[in-house]
């Protein structure tokens, strides 16, 4: 469920951290993801980082999809 | 989602089409016709695929996903909606709280219309009830901090998405001893209602879209009960439309071959085994407890309850309310409809008495609700009068 | 005079008279106003247009205007839409007591600069301050006359099979910059609101074509409750494409994360216009070269099938209907 939207740290304080989507910043909590770095893109969900966008896993998931469509008849 | 921002081909006029990244490369129109293609190709008999989540609900319809499906593939919304699976009694509780002198209830803006069994948290506001919506549960603290003076409520409403970031706030409001913050709990869990619903056998599934965000949190673990014990496929989705469409996909795959399993097709966001630190800090916070889902009744070891020793978070201990005897609106099919056991256009107040104005029932106010889905984005395209070989005039140009 | 507006600045004594005389009086400057009657006398000529409209946005100040700003624009925008050219305005302020007087100041030469950008003339107006809590800081309700043209005729029910819909550019701009400065919503953008005043460019519109059917401004409920309107009241059905509409990107990013629509948002300084086809392209060209029309697109057009509703075909391919707003739009969590 819930709306969760990939956004970029720009600057991290403490256990917060300053995003950029798009244009907008948006101050979050990284409670959730303690790890995350500056330069990472995290999945917002109200205000928080649920989770770091896997940047390989997601190139991995565009190649499956054109290999999936080449293979179609 | 409106399409990127174009400016005309003149020279003088700058061309701003600015991707926006790990959304835009998921909406790609050429892919996704290719992709449903691929899916009709695959797909050699009806099956039909739960979409658990009310965000899939909406984000199917929105998309028109529908139309680029095959026939043989027929999806139900389930109940992944918070606001719709709320209980009455529960939604009393938080109106009732709401009209207390005194305390400021904050909620996300997703339950200020929901009726209650004689009024609305909306209602409550008007009635001079200090009844704010708020982006996080992290605003809601803010609030409790800088007006000591007053209790601050916050409708904790939500899945697992939602539950670890409630726990997260807790924990801050106990750090900096802001003791005038509290939450009503009703948050849910996604796996006991899923077993729930598959024990009831009321509707036939071959296939589950499971929610993406829950299982950023929880991982893909916790799905494994389902093709073991029920031999339905499982595949964790995004909520992009290529995303979808790849779950899709991958469930067709799966349905075809026999092979019901549990699987990801959101991998840049879910790990196998969830997010730690948040089911942590869930740990920390709460404890499991039966809860009572709209539509469906009590589904053991379905929500949660703070902890004792988090007591003075707790709005349920906080606040003792004496509550009329709640009703359930006469005629509403949202039980059903959440149960996948019926679609809103078979429910009898459908767009008649039961519009987005006038919501009789949960799922026709909150966007997520499969009603407020159907209602704002049609359905089939027949539904509206399209053929399906109509060309818009200016695809001719 | 203190500071802050106090209830005798509204009473008609003596304070009231300073107020007028000292703050409104010095910044409006024209003939009307200063003769003090109780009702503004002139002379108007042909076809009248009239309408009126109360202001109550709530935060006052935002990124890109301010209530008078509004309160101006609007009324003088609804004039527009008819095909008048704007002449007068009255201005009404409610007052909260409490409000500080550098507010007010401030927001009376907003009120004065949008005027003279729309070349109108505020020529009576009325004070009347309330107890705290009483108003929410400032309420405002302009009234406009102006003036319609001989020969133009717009109005919603005037839509035609075949005609083509014309957007005078991005939308949701409006909606957005006043939620992000609400109290929990906290984001930090550059955008601004596009409130604006339509009337020139409305008027430049008419010189390369009187074939314009409708004008409509999308404000409260966004495009989708505009086109609908149009659609019913015309009778007719619309199709729009969504890749042609244009958004900015901070809105998009907004709308995403707070799981809005900007097809749903107000707008301050747009219009929807429905033109005959053969003249479409060349008032589209013309509304270019205005700097309230620079990004105007042609976004869909009018039939003959399904009358009365909207039809979106999608960036993905697939149509659907775009319906009314399920009512004020709130964000969503899921």
């Amino acid at each position: 469920m819930c709306l969760a939207v990939p956004a970029r740290i720009v600057s991290i304080e403490g256990t917060e951290a300053e995003t950029e989507i798009g244009g907008v910043r948006r101050r979050i909590s990284l409670a959730l993801t303690p790890e995350a770095k500056v330069g990472d893109y995290v999945l917002v969900h109200t205000g928080y980082a649920i989770g770091i966008v896997d940047e390989n896993e997601a190139e991995e998931t565009l190649r499956l999809l054109q290999e999936i469509v080449s293979l179609a008849p | 989602m409106i399409g990127q921002y174009r400016g005309s081909a003149d020279s003088e006029r700058v061309t701003r089409s600015r991707v926006v990244k790990f959304i835009d490369e998921y909406r790609n129109s050429d892919l996704a016709k290719k992709l449903a293609r691929t899916i009709a190709s695959r797909s050699s008999r009806p099956v039909r695929i739960m979409e658990f989540c009310g965000g899939h609900t909406h984000a199917i319809l929105r998309y028109g996903l529908r139309q680029l499906l095959p026939t043989t593939v027929e999806t139900k919304s389930g109940p992944g909606c918070p606001v719709c699976v709320t209980a009455t009694p529960d939604l009393d509780k938080a109106i009732a709280i709401a009209h207390l002198p005194n305390v400021i209830t904050t909620t996300f803006g997703d339950m200020m219309r929901v009726p209650g069994s004689y009024s609305s948290l909306q209602q409550a506001k008007a009635e001079g009830g200090d009844v704010r919506t708020v982006y996080s549960v992290a605003d809601a603290v803010d609030i409790a901090r800088a007006n000591r003076q007053k209790l601050v409520v916050f409708l904790g409403i939500g899945f697992e998405t939602t539950a670890p970031t409630i726990a997260a706030a807790i924990l801050k409001a106990r750090q900096e001893k802001i003791a005038n913050f509290s939450v009503l709990c009703l948050n849910k869990l996604t796996p006991p209602v899923m077993k729930a619903l598959l024990d009831s056998g009321e509707v036939k599934l071959d296939g589950i879209i499971c929610p993406g965000h829950v299982s950023v949190i929880i991982g893909s673990h916790p799905y494994e009960f389902i093709p073991r014990n029920y031999g339905v496929s499982c595949v964790i989705s995004g909520f992009e439309p290529l995303d979808i469409l790849l779950c899709i996909e991958k469930l067709v795959t799966q349905i075809e071959n026999g092979t019901p399993t549990v699987e990801s097709a959101y991998t840049r966001g879910v790990k196998p085994e969830g997010n730690k630190r948040a089911l942590q800090l869930m740990e920390e916070v709460f404890e499991i407890d039966d809860a009572n889902w709209r539509g469906i009744g009590i589904v053991p070891q379905s929500g949660l309850r703070i902890k004792s020793n988090y007591e003075e978070f707790d709005a349920d201990k906080i606040f003792s309310i004496k509550l009329q005897p709640s009703r359930e609106p006469k005629g509403c099919r949202c039980g059903d409809i959440i149960r996948g056991a019926a679609t809103p256009l078979e429910c009898s107040l459908f767009k008649t008495i039961c519009t987005p104005e006038s919501p009789v029932g949960p799922c026709m106010v909150s966007s997520e609700g499969a009603c407020a889905a159907y209602y704002l984005y049609g359905t089939e395209a027949n539904s509206f009068g399209l053929s399906k070989t109509k060309k818009l005039h200016s695809e001719t140009k | 005079m203190g500071d802050t507006i106090i209830l005798a600045h509204g009473s008609g004594g003596r304070l009231s008279r300073e107020l007028i005389e000292k703050k409104f009086l010095p910044i409006f400057a024209n003939p009307f106003l200063g003769k003090l009657d109780d009702s503004a006398v002139f002379h108007a000529c042909g076809r009248l247009a009239f309408t009126t409209d109360s202001y109550v946005v709530n935060p006052i100040f935002f990124p890109g205007g301010d209530i008078g700003k509004l309160a101006v624009c609007g009324t003088v925008n609804d004039l527009a839409m008819s095909g008048a050219r704007p002449l007068y305005l009255s201005l009404s302020v409610i007052i909260e007591e409490g409000l500080p007087l550098k507010e007010l100041e401030q927001i009376t030469w907003s009120i004065k600069k949008a005027a003279d950008e729309a070349e109108v003339t505020i020529i009576t107006g009325d004070t009347k301050v309330v107890n705290r809590g009483q108003a929410d800081k400032l309420f405002i309700t302009t009234s406009g006359i102006g003036i319609v043209p001989p020969g133009i005729d717009i109005s919603g029910s005037n839509a035609k099979v075949g005609d083509k819909i014309l957007l005078s550019g991005t939308i949701g701009d409006h909606g957005i910059a006043i939620m992000s400065q609400r109290e929990g919503f906290q984001f930090s953008m550059s955008l601004l609101s596009d409130c604006a005043p339509l009337n020139k460019l409305v008027a430049e519109m008419l010189e390369v074509s009187p074939r314009i059917h409708c004008l409509r401004d999308p404000t409260r409920g966004g495009l989708a409750a505009t086109l609908n309107e149009l659609a019913q009241q015309s009778k007719v059905g619309i199709v729009v494409e969504e890749a042609q509409i244009p958004v900015k990107e901070e809105v998009r990013a907004a709308c995403e994360l707070l799981g809005l629509d900007p097809l749903y948002i107000a707008n301050e300084g747009k219009l929807v216009a429905i033109v005959e086809a053969a003249d479409a392209e060349k008032v589209l060209q013309r509304m270019r070269r205005n700097i309230y029309g620079k990004d105007a697109a042609i976004v869909g057009e009018v039939t003959e099938e399904h009358p009365g509703k909207v039809i979106m075909k999608t960036t993905l391919g697939p149509s659907r209907i775009i319906d009314l707003p399920l009512g004020e739009l709130l964000p969503r969590i899921c």
